[in-house]
């Protein structure tokens, strides 16, 4: 959709509009279906309630959470590990980006060492992060670090890589030096490719704190499952899952926010 | 404007340019003198390395054998008297079109609101008075080429270099870039190498035609002065007689060149399949 033209007329934002609205109802209805179908096959012992919880106690507890506030310091620190995990992984992919996208002799040094890095299943790392740093915050941040550092790496090197040679050259021609070439051609060229992988990484910075907290933690909604899973408390340990989700899609939509305002210079995608 | 005597080197000169790539020749001794204030087209077929040569005369291609001279030194490096208007767009897209414009002051250090200031001066000289704070993507074609223009000539370069820079607008929008850049120009005289496979265009812009080869090995094979009285309209000198003239004398001696290209190219695509 392009959108925004001259042409477009109140009658068709309207229609838009009532569309729009059309389809937040049946988004609420699908909901609803669901958590009732959910309800009903676990009431009339289809589903066996040991396993699958039920909604009513799941969201009771999700409700003792909040206003007992017991959840607070919990969604805190996963957001604290979230927040380093995301900024520190940044900052090093940004630099490591750079580095090897614009020295080729690093760049071929590396090589297998960033193809293996690619290729292993990173999350792997969680139980040698938990004996290096231990139960607190530090091993969760370094695990999420690992993960958003692959993401930005990989964009930044690849954008560095394919910045458009008449763009280079243009700069160059206009008088521009090795450092203002990295200031003005090659560090916004690679903040674009950064931005189109913002979400994952934020959400992989996510992924790194709740998994770091389930391997091993006192603190955080990873911990709080952790503990209810221990006890067989399934209705918790869907409780800690929703309230997870939630604080993804808050997060995802925080990020989209902050895309939209710092991209302007991109064309719309057609 | 300095009004002293112009001097008697040329503001270019191309001595003897070979240019190979691997095993492949794309450019043979090919000598082009430009003097100061002379507007020079450079026509030949697509593919004949007129892109190359003007590389080289920008610095950006170290040429296999030759020298470049440049107001009568040798050039080392970047060739810091020219401005480079490329063919395809390169303005910086995550820049708007003033900061576009400012680009080359700021990297000579110049201030923020000294380079901003010169740069209105020169969006409202191409015509972009009210379009300052748009991104490349939101402006059209032709208003990105006025961009691009207002950026190489906002750093007065003495030497404008251009390469095909109207092909991809439309007719129109190109006679009035046309007409917009012999005015700019006649202002104060740069030397001028404008690359075109267009005739027509290469005409009624220069002073000179050079004509080159078909590639492999492409060399100059012509040369017409185009004694046409300026100021022009590009768009009324191409009813001329003189004009006309002119347009079949070159178009002679390019037909040979495009039919060799375009039978190189067509054994080439024959070769592959």
């Amino acid at each position: 959709m392009s959108g925004g033209t001259a042409t477009s007329t109140t009658a068709t934002a309207a229609a838009r509009r009532s569309l729009l609205s059309r389809m937040t109802l049946y988004h609420l209805l699908l909901f609803f279906a669901l958590l009732l179908a959910w309800h009903f096959l676990v009431q009339l012992t289809i589903l066996p309630a040991f396993f699958f919880g039920e909604p009513i106690k799941v969201f009771a507890q999700i409700w003792r959470w909040f206003a007992g506030g017991t959840i607070y310091g919990h969604l805190g620190v996963t957001l604290l590990e979230t927040l380093l995990a995301f900024f520190i992984g940044l900052v090093i992919g940004v630099a490591g980006g750079l580095w090897l996208g614009l020295s080729r002799n690093a760049a071929f040094l590396l090589d297998p060492y960033i193809k293996a890095l690619n290729a292993m299943p990173r999350v792997i790392l969680g139980p040698i992060f938990v004996v290096w740093f231990g139960l607190g915050i530090l091993s969760k941040v370094m695990l999420g670090v690992t993960l958003v550092f692959c993401i930005v790496f990989f964009n930044v090197f690849q954008g560095v890589r394919e910045v458009s040679p008449n763009i280079l050259a243009n700069a160059r021609m206009l008088g521009a030096s090795n450092r203002q070439l990295l200031r003005s051609v090659y560090l916004p060229s690679a903040t674009s490719w950064v931005f189109s992988s913002l979400h994952t990484s934020v959400g992989m910075a996510f992924v790194g704190a709740v998994i770091g907290e389930y391997l091993g933690s006192v603190k955080g909604v990873g911990y709080l499952i952790l503990q209810a899973e221990s006890v067989f408390d399934i209705n918790s340990v869907f409780a800690g899952i929703i309230v997870l989700t939630l604080f993804a899609l808050v997060l995802d939509a925080c990020v989209g926010a902050i895309e939209k305002r710092l991209m302007v210079w991109r064309p719309v995608a057609q | 404007m300095s009004l002293a005597p112009r001097s008697g080197e040329p503001a270019l000169a191309l001595k003897e340019i070979g240019c190979t790539f691997g095993a492949y020749r794309a450019v043979e001794s090919t000598t082009l003198l430009v003097a100061d204030g002379e507007f020079v087209s450079v026509v030949g077929p697509t593919g004949c390395g007129k892109s190359t040569l003007l590389n080289v005369a920008a610095g950006l291609l170290a040429p296999t054998t030759g020298a470049v001279e440049v107001f009568g030194s040798p050039l080392v490096g970047l060739n810091r008297m020219a401005g480079y208007l490329f063919q395809a767009d390169a303005l910086f897209p995550w820049r708007t079109a003033l900061s576009n414009v400012m680009a080359g002051l700021q990297f000579l250090g110049i201030h923020d609101t000294e380079a901003r200031r010169r740069a209105w001066e020169w969006l409202e000289r191409v015509g972009l008075g009210g379009h300052g704070d748009k991104y490349p993507h939101q402006l059209s074609g032709g208003m990105r080429k006025r961009t691009a223009l207002a950026q190489t000539l906002i750093m007065d370069p003495k030497i404008l270099l251009m390469d095909e820079p109207f092909s991809a607008l439309d007719i129109q929008t190109r006679q009035l870039m046309e007409n917009e850049l012999l005015e700019l120009w006649s202002a104060d005289r740069k030397s001028v190498v404008f690359i075109t496979h267009d005739i027509e265009e290469a005409i009624s812009l220069s002073d000179r035609v050079v004509v080159l080869s078909a590639g492999p090995a492409t060399r100059p094979i012509g040369e017409f002065k185009v004694d046409l009285p300026r100021p022009r309209d590009v768009a009324e000198i191409r009813l001329t007689q003189r004009f006309l003239e002119l347009h079949n004398d070159i178009w002679h001696a390019m037909r040979d060149e495009v039919l060799k290209a375009y039978a190189n190219a067509r054994a080439l695509a024959e070769a592959r399949t």
